[in-house]
C-alpha cells in the first residue's frame, strides 16, 4: 500500500533535518552579512523569500560589499546556481505528471539540500505515487527553517555588530564538503574537483567572482577530457600496466641487488 | 531601485534553470556530452566556493594550527569518507571547528 500525501510529506520534512541543522548557522550569518555589506533589511530577507539559493546569496553579499553592479551579479548567480539545471534533469521524470503548478512549485525550492534528500528518496523506494509530497515536505521545512534563519540573523546582526567575526561561515563550507564527498567515486571527478579548487585558489583575487567562474569551468572541462581519455585508451588498463612493469622492475633491480 | 532590480533579476535566473527542465517535462534533449559535463557542475562549483574559505581564510594558503577551517575540514572529510552520512559528517565538522576556535582563544 503506498504511503499517505501526509505521511510522506513529514517523511519528506524529517528527511530534511540534517540539512537543516547545515542550514541554520549559514542562514543566520547571511542575516548577519546584510547590514555590513550594504543590502537593506528587506533587501536581505527579499533575497532569501525569492531567490532562495544560499550559497549565491552569500556570494552576492560579497560581491555588494566590494560595490560591485548588479548585472554582474546576476550572471555571476547564473553561473554559480546552473548546478540545480542538472538537479532539475535527474528528477525531470518523477514530476513530468504533474500539474505545472505543482512542478514550478518544486522547481522553486530545488536547492542541493532538498535535491539530495528527495533523489535518495526516488532512488530508494519503489513507491511513488505520493512521493511529491514527500518533495514538498522537504521543501516547506527547509524554506522555512531558511526565513527563520536569515530574520535571526538580521536580528543578531543588530545587537552584536562583530558576529560576523565568529566564523560561522564554516557552516556552509562543511556543508558543501559533505555534498561533495559523495561525487568523489572516479579519478575524473576527483581531477575535476581539485584542479577547480585549486583555480579558485590561485585566482581568489581576480574581481567580480571572475575566479571561482573560471575554476568552475576548468574544473569541468578537466574533468570532462579526463572521463573521455578513460573512457577512450582505457586508462584502468594502462594504469594497471604501469603498476605492473613498475613491479617488475623493483623485483628485477632487487634480484639484481641480491646477485651482487 | 537598484537593490529591488538585482534580487528580481537573480530571483528569474534562479527559478528559470530550476523550472525550464519541468516545465518542458522532458521535451528538452541534451546531448550526450553536454549530460557527462554537467554531471561535474555542482561538485566542481561547490569545491571552487569553499577551497578559498577553508584553506586561505586571511587570503594566503594557511595549513598551520592556527587555522581552524583547515583542521575542522580535514577532519569532516575523514569522518564523511568514512561513514557516508551528511549530518556526521556537518555535526563534526561544526563540533571540531568550535572546539579548535575556542581553545585558539
Amino acid at each position: 500500500m503506498p504511503s499517505s500525501k501526509f505521511t510522506e510529506f513529514i517523511n519528506g520534512a524529517k528527511a530534511t533535518i540534517p540539512m537543516i541543522i547545515g542550514a541554520i548557522p549559514f542562514g543566520i550569518i547571511f542575516g548577519t552579512l546584510a547590514e555590513p555589506s550594504g543590502l537593506s533589511i528587506w533587501g536581505a530577507m527579499a533575497m532569501s523569500l525569492f531567490v532562495y539559493a544560499g550559497s549565491s546569496q552569500f556570494i552576492a553579499v560579497g560581491l555588494l560589499a566590494t560595490g560591485v553592479g548588479p548585472v554582474i551579479i546576476i550572471a555571476t548567480t547564473f553561473v554559480v546556481n546552473l548546478r540545480h539545471l542538472l538537479y532539475a534533469t535527474a528528477l525531470v521524470g518523477k514530476v513530468s505528471h504533474l500539474s505545472q503548478g505543482w512542478r514550478a512549485l518544486l522547481a522553486f525550492g530545488l536547492t542541493d539540500e532538498s535535491f539530495a534528500v528527495v533523489n535518495s528518496r526516488y532512488l530508494g523506494r519503489s513507491d511513488t505515487v505520493y512521493a511529491h509530497w514527500f518533495f514538498l515536505g522537504s521543501i516547506v521545512a527547509m524554506y522555512s527553517n531558511w526565513q527563520l534563519c536569515t530574520w535571526l540573523g538580521i536580528g543578531l546582526g543588530e545587537l552584536f555588530p562583530n558576529m560576523t567575526n565568529w566564523g560561522l561561515d564554516f557552516a556552509m563550507s562543511v556543508t558543501f564538503l559533505g555534498i561533495i564527498i559523495p561525487y568523489l567515486r572516479n579519478k575524473p571527478m576527483w581531477l575535476a574537483v581539485i584542479s577547480a579548487a585549486a583555480f579558485a585558489m590561485v585566482l581568489q583575487d581576480l574581481p567580480n567572482q571572475l575566479g571561482l567562474v573560471i575554476a568552475a569551468l576548468s574544473g569541468i572541462c578537466i574533468g570532462y577530457a579526463s572521463q573521455q581519455i578513460e573512457v577512450r585508451i582505457g586508462l584502468h588498463k594502462a594504469t594497471s600496466g604501469v603498476i605492473k612493469a613498475t613491479s617488475d622492475v623493483i623485483k628485477s633491480t632487487s634480484a639484481n641487488k641480491g646477485s651482487q | 531601485m537598484n537593490e529591488t532590480m538585482m534580487i528580481a533579476g537573480m530571483a528569474f535566473v534562479t527559478f528559470g534553470i530550476r523550472y525550464v527542465m519541468f516545465a518542458m517535462a522532458g521535451r528538452i534533449r541534451f546531448a550526450l556530452w553536454f549530460k557527462q559535463a554537467l554531471g561535474y557542475v555542482p561538485p566542481v562549483v561547490l569545491s571552487a566556493i569553499i577551497a578559498p574559505l577553508i584553506l586561505m581564510p586571511q587570503g594566503y594558503i594557511d595549513l598551520s594550527l592556527a587555522n581552524p577551517y583547515f583542521w575542522a575540514a580535514l577532519v569532516a572529510a575523514g569522518v564523511g569518507f568514512w561513514r557516508q552520512h551528511l549530518l556526521t559528517t556537518i555535526v563534526v565538522g561544526l563540533v571540531c571547528f568550535v572546539l579548535l576556535k575556542w581553545t585558539m582563544m
